[in-house]
């Protein structure tokens, strides 16, 4: 099969018949068809590729510490309206208005950039970083946590918590419309 | 003039080295090799750029696919039939033991406990047309999404002596407070330390 008859062929004119010496090569090309049929098989039902995580911890609220007051200028809060849009204000809430902004590197990582840029400049060290509080709405997708979490994790923020979201702020949700 | 003769050479390769090189790897990959494991919550997780790799084994897994179904996975057969038992004394369903074994064997199952005998007999090839409609988990303290967490929990501290890794599995398009009910029955169980499921989106240019 795999070898073709190379011999001259038909030179053996008289003479003794010899007994023909039988090869001692194994056609082997069935048994490495074989083999590559099944390494396709395992190559194929196997998941090499592990899935990736993000770690999330939630803040323990069952029994309140002794809790440390943080300046409100150093927190900002963000929150998750419907429409994949978000609002983002400084400080307390009700006290300065909401900006809307989108998800994506020209928008919240800007955003988060400069906030934290500007929280660093106008505090003393150590405490200058930035806070953020992460407040969902429940009009907001799961993928919209994730990616705020992600420009966390890109921005290097280190101090965020998800919270639950307050009724006015809920309010400045629905002024632009974003809790449809 | 002589005609100049062509060397005949054989066609026949040696395909001993090809065939060592096919085995070995077939070894390789029949040694890793992990089945995949349907999904029937068919939750599209969303993309993040973290890198951290879930662990292998000692991990339970909540997955929530589309229409709120929420979907359990925990690893270890020996812990599967031990939660299984205890919960079936728990809510006064007996489970047979070819029952107790097949559900050892299921990787992730969502229904709730007044259809899960229906489901354990339904034979495998059947399962994927079988419509699971996920654990309930309404707003209570204790629901059965906090009970099968807790029995499986407490079955895997008394038989490996650790504790789970929580991996949450979210369908990106699911609305926040479906996450929220699952992140507040961990939370009253007093785990607040989870995986976020995410496939891998490249890192930006910087």
């Amino acid at each position: 099969m795999a070898e073709l008859d190379t011999s001259g062929g038909g030179k053996h004119k008289g003479g003794k018949v010899r007994s023909k010496k039988a090869s001692t090569r194994v056609d082997l090309t069935a048994m490495v068809d074989l083999a590559f049929l099944l390494i396709t098989f395992f190559m194929f039902t196997t998941t090499l590729n592990k899935p990736k995580a993000m770690d999330l911890a939630m803040p323990d609220n069952s029994e309140i510490k002794n809790q440390l007051p943080v300046a409100a200028s150093r927190t900002m809060t963000i929150l998750l309206g419907g429409h994949n849009k978000l609002m983002w204000y400084m400080g307390e809430a009700g006290k300065s208005a909401p900006t809307v902004d989108g998800y994506g590197p020209t928008q919240i990582r800007k955003t988060l950039i400069e906030n934290g840029n500007s929280v660093a400049a106008s505090h003393a060290a150590p405490d200058n970083f930035m806070i953020v509080l992460i407040k969902p709405s429940d009009k907001s997708t799961y993928e919209n946590l994730v990616n705020v979490l992600d420009e966390m994790n890109i921005t290097n923020v280190k101090s965020r918590a998800i919270v639950k979201i307050m009724p006015i702020e809920l309010e400045a949700l629905k002024a632009q419309g974003l809790l449809q | 003039m002589p005609r100049v003769k062509v060397a005949r050479k054989s066609t026949a390769i040696d395909m001993t080295a090809m065939c060592d090189v096919a085995f070995l790897l077939l070894t390789f990959f029949i040694l890793t090799a992990k089945p995949k494991v349907e999904d029937p919550s068919k939750a599209e997780v969303p993309a993040s750029q973290a890198q951290v790799t879930i662990p292998d084994d000692n991990v339970l897994m909540i997955s929530i696919g589309q229409q709120n179904k929420i979907f359990l996975s925990f690893s270890g057969t020996d812990t599967r039939s031990e939660t299984l038992k205890t919960m079936g004394e728990k809510y006064k369903v007996d489970f047979t033991p070819a029952e107790v074994n097949r559900f050892a064997n299921t990787e992730i199952f969502g229904v709730p406990m007044s259809q899960l005998k229906q489901f354990l007999s339904t034979p495998s090839g059947e399962l994927k047309s079988f419509e699971q409609r996920g654990i309930p988990a309404d707003t209570t303290s204790s629901n059965e999404l906090s009970d099968w967490i807790l029995t499986a929990r407490k079955a895997d501290k008394a038989l490996h002596n650790q504790d789970f890794h929580f991996a949450i599995k979210g369908d990106r398009r699911e609305q926040y407070p479906a996450i929220n009910t699952v992140i507040s029955v961990l939370g009253h169980q007093k785990q607040f330390k989870f995986d976020l499921i995410t496939s891998l989106r490249a890192a930006p240019k910087k």
